[in-house]
């Protein structure tokens, strides 16, 4: 459970990007921190493995204030992937990219090969076992740095902006894999604007703007609230733009799912007639 | 990271800010000439005294202080080096002289001097001031391009260097423990996808530069100019006159250490 | 399609950028990265060229501009043709007089230390005089709307105000052509929208054609008469916005096409025809209401 306490962020060179931010996340769930650009998302997520610790305020993982651990012990509970693969590969092979964070992480040589296999089984990039990083296409290195993570297996999974350059069978494939961590119980914590995507797998969303915390709840709930969506700078999804359009017919206004929209004009069409 | 705040182009502007770069190096240069004309003493705490006036103008005494005080190890080592071996080499086994002090401190300030007007140099001119300094001053305009795309790019590079760091150490990987064999091999994983991302990084930076005409004529123009203006002539005419005065000096003038007006 | 063939029988082809069985190779690879292409497009059009990752936009973009074959190498077949230039026979500088060329990380397309100095960049390559330049640039911050930021440094701006000034940069050069590869990745949609609204002045104001290479359909399409859509390196779709979108090959592609034309295609199914097919919000909503009042 990641328990976060008022907190407050200073960068060193004097940007305040967190401004009180309190916030409890439980085992399991299914989160998606959504916001413009700069609105302090990804110096939030910081905090929960310890890269960044708050100038007030306080962060407890499992109990236990980020303060007092060291990232390396955090890290071990909390996996970050990060936005751009390349700023993480830079061994010979696939194979000791993924191994790397288990050699850190002192587990023994044959759990590592174990663990090796299954998450490149997993990320379908067991072919690629002994190719170097470097020679493979960008989603592919994307499932690498991905599988490095899972590797080790943490009970939290952290993506920030996985879906930016992907085209839509990517987001498609990376939709149904993240509900697979969270059916393994993995709490999935997702940094992104891509409120399209957010639509697609209804998670709690927590809405940032100005680093604050200015909405949490279901996604049905935020995405629709024209005003908060304001608030935030964000575009809400189509089908609910379609549906805005039409409320003074008398039609909901809380639609997110293309399948959903369907029913209910059906329903109405078939009450008219 | 602070280390590359001085990188950072300060908007702060001053009369000296606006001076034209090539007419500051040239009073450098006259300085370094000066410094490098006279051993004695007194010559030169009169020419550490020199640039003192610009650097106030300039508002820029904290940082430039700090260069100076980043020089001071080196400036510590000469001072010990002229004095011990002058002294073994000249005058062991008696007892070290005063003129000898009085020199080694002459060698150790012209070597600080020399800083001192370099650095005010570098205070006072933007990059890009610099960088079309080069450019008029006929350098191949590839030189110049290098020069200011690089000083361009070093707070990109920093902020990547800090990304890599922060995605390694979320992997498990510890900087700061481990003997100092393990910890330079830590740095493996820094270094290798800064590298690699500075690789990709100039490929597309070339095509864009590609894209956008490079290489379409044999004179490029240039958007901006420098032009001398009247402090830039009075600066010009300044160093000239010092320089002037400085051989007059040397040549017919017999310098008096400090000792020896000590002991009169 | 009449005045079209008229204008070709005169000697005057509205085709800004034509390709017939285009081919290109990378060197070293195995397999070419394009395949047959052949594809025509006319003054003042806006193009979507859209497709899976790795189909080949990115590298039909490139022969555009000449990097292809000039800059890469590699094996070309067939012809291209942009501003009724031979790409092969003529210099990437040469072309770069008639088409501009955006790329995807706006920060690697800024090289000065100020902005209008990059904007003068490309200028100062074709030698253009610096009065000349001076207007050319302010001319071309004000259209992008950048005018209070042509002194600051590139690394201060924000992702979308960067890739205003490299639009900026190119827009100075006067182009006949304009193309993106996808300009707008790294921006959240408020900064995605904006340049597509910049890009839509550039294309109806100017009338410069634009290329536009997108994944983001639902804020892109509204603004394109053609489409062009790309797989495994062959063009397989090519045509009206419409039409492209509502093909069972797109969706068969993986193309993600806007939630609107989703929902026209899924209500359609169910038996419900809504007449036109909506790629924006606003069309499907009045496309509902008036199938709603007509029950």
């Amino acid at each position: 459970m990641i328990k976060v306490r008022d907190v407050y962020f200073t960068y060193p060179n004097g940007i305040e990007a967190l401004r009180g931010i309190s916030l409890t996340i439980h085992d399991g769930e299914f989160i998606a921190i959504m916001g413009q650009n700069g609105a302090g998302k990804t110096t939030l997520v910081k905090h929960f493995n310890g890269l960044l610790k708050p100038t007030r305020g306080e962060v407890v993982v499992d109990g236990v204030s980020t303060r007092e651990v060291s990232v390396a012990k955090l890290a071990r509970k909390v996996g970050f992937v990060f936005q751009n693969p390349d700023h993480q590969l830079f061994c010979e092979t696939v194979e000791d990219e993924v191994a790397f964070a288990l050699r850190n992480f002192g587990f023994a040589e044959s759990a590592i090969k174990r663990r090796v296999t299954w998450a490149l089984n997993l990320l379908g990039v067991a072919q690629y076992r002994q190719t170097s990083p470097f020679m493979l296409s960008g989603g592919e290195r994307k499932r690498v740095a991905l599988a490095s993570v899972l590797a080790w297996n943490p009970k939290v999974v952290i993506l920030d902006e996985p879906t930016i350059g992907q085209d839509h069978q990517q987001k498609e494939k990376l939709r149904h894999f993240i509900v697979q961590l969270n059916a393994q119980k993995k709490t999935v914590i997702v940094v992104t604007h891509d409120v399209e995507f957010v639509a697609e797998c209804n998670p709690r969303v927590v809405l940032m703007t100005g680093g604050k915390i200015v909405a949490d709840g279901g996604a049905e709930e935020i995405l629709t609230n024209p005003k908060l969506v304001a608030q935030a700078s964000i575009v809400p999804p189509q089908i609910t733009q379609i549906f805005l359009g039409l409320s003074d017919l008398g039609l909901p206004t809380n639609v997110i799912d293309v399948h959903e929209a369907r029913k209910i004009l059906l329903d109405l069409m078939e009450v008219a007639s | 990271m602070s280390v590359f705040e001085g990188f950072r182009f300060r908007r702060v502007s001053s009369v000296i800010h606006r001076l034209d770069p090539r007419v500051k190096f040239f009073y450098v240069c006259v300085l370094f000439v000066m410094a490098v004309m006279f051993s004695e003493l007194l010559p030169l705490i009169l020419l550490f005294f020199v640039p003192l006036p610009f650097v106030l103008v300039a508002g820029v005494q904290r940082e430039w202080l700090r260069s100076l005080r980043g020089a001071l190890f080196l400036a510590v080592i000469i001072f010990l080096s002229n004095f011990l071996f002058t002294y073994f080499y000249k005058q062991y086994p008696r007892a070290p002289s005063a003129s000898l002090l009085e020199y080694s401190f002459a060698m150790t300030l012209r070597f600080i001097v020399l800083v001192g007007s370099f650095s005010i140099f570098f205070l006072t001119t933007s990059p890009d001031h610099l960088g079309l300094a080069l450019e008029q001053s006929h350098v191949p305009y590839e030189f110049c391009f290098a020069f200011t795309t690089a000083v361009r790019f070093v707070p990109v590079l920093a902020e990547e260097a800090q990304t890599i760091m922060d995605a390694q150490k979320a992997r498990g990987l510890e900087l700061e423990r481990g003997n100092f064999i393990k910890r330079v091999r830590n740095y493996i994983p820094i270094l290798i996808p800064l590298i690699v991302g500075a690789i990709r990084r100039s490929l597309e930076l070339a095509e864009a530069m590609e894209s956008r005409a490079w290489g379409a004529s044999e004179k490029r123009t240039n958007l901006y100019v420098l032009k001398l203006r009247r402090a830039d002539y009075s600066l010009a005419l300044g160093s000239v006159l010092m320089l002037i005065f400085a051989i007059c000096v040397r040549l017919f003038l017999p310098v008096p250490s400090l000792t020896m007006l000590v002991h009169a | 399609m009449d005045e079209k063939f008229a204008n070709e029988m005169a000697g005057e082809t509205l085709a800004v950028i034509e390709t017939r069985n285009l081919t290109y190779t990378y060197p070293g690879a195995t397999k070419p990265s394009i395949e047959d292409v052949s594809i025509t497009i006319e003054r003042g059009e806006f193009v979507i060229l859209t497709g899976p990752s790795g189909c080949g936009k990115t590298t039909l973009c490139r022969c555009f501009n000449g990097l292809i074959p000039h800059f890469y190498g590699g094996k070309l077949e067939g012809d291209v043709v942009v501003a009724d230039l031979k790409v092969v026979e003529h210099s990437i500088y040469e072309l770069a007089r008639h088409v501009g060329l955006v790329f995807q990380n706006p920060e690697n397309q800024l090289f000065a230390l100020s902005v209008e100095k990059d904007v003068a960049f490309g200028l100062e390559n074709l030698a253009v005089p610096r009065d000349e330049m001076r207007k050319r640039v302010d001319w071309a911050l004000q259209i992008t709307g950048i005018e209070e930021l042509s002194e600051r440094s590139p690394h201060e701006l924000s992702g979308g105000q960067q890739q205003r000034v490299a639009i900026a940069c190119v827009l100075a050069m006067q182009p006949d052509v304009m193309v993106l590869d996808e300009p707008t990745s790294f921006l959240d949609p408020a900064g995605a929208q904006k340049i597509f609204e910049v890009i839509n002045e550039l294309n109806k104001n100017l009338g410069i054609t634009i290329i536009l290479v997108e994944h983001r359909l639902d804020l892109a399409s509204k603004y394109a008469n053609h489409v062009i859509v790309m797989d495994e390196g062959k063009v397989v779709l090519d045509g009206e916005p419409r039409r492209v979108f509502d093909s069972e090959r797109a969706r068969l592609i993986g193309v993600g096409v806007p939630k609107a034309t989703r929902l026209y295609q899924i209500l359609r199914e169910s038996g419900v025809h809504l007449g036109k097919v909506p790629v924006t919000s606003e069309e499907a909503s009045i496309l509902l209401r008036e199938a709603l009042k007509h029950d």
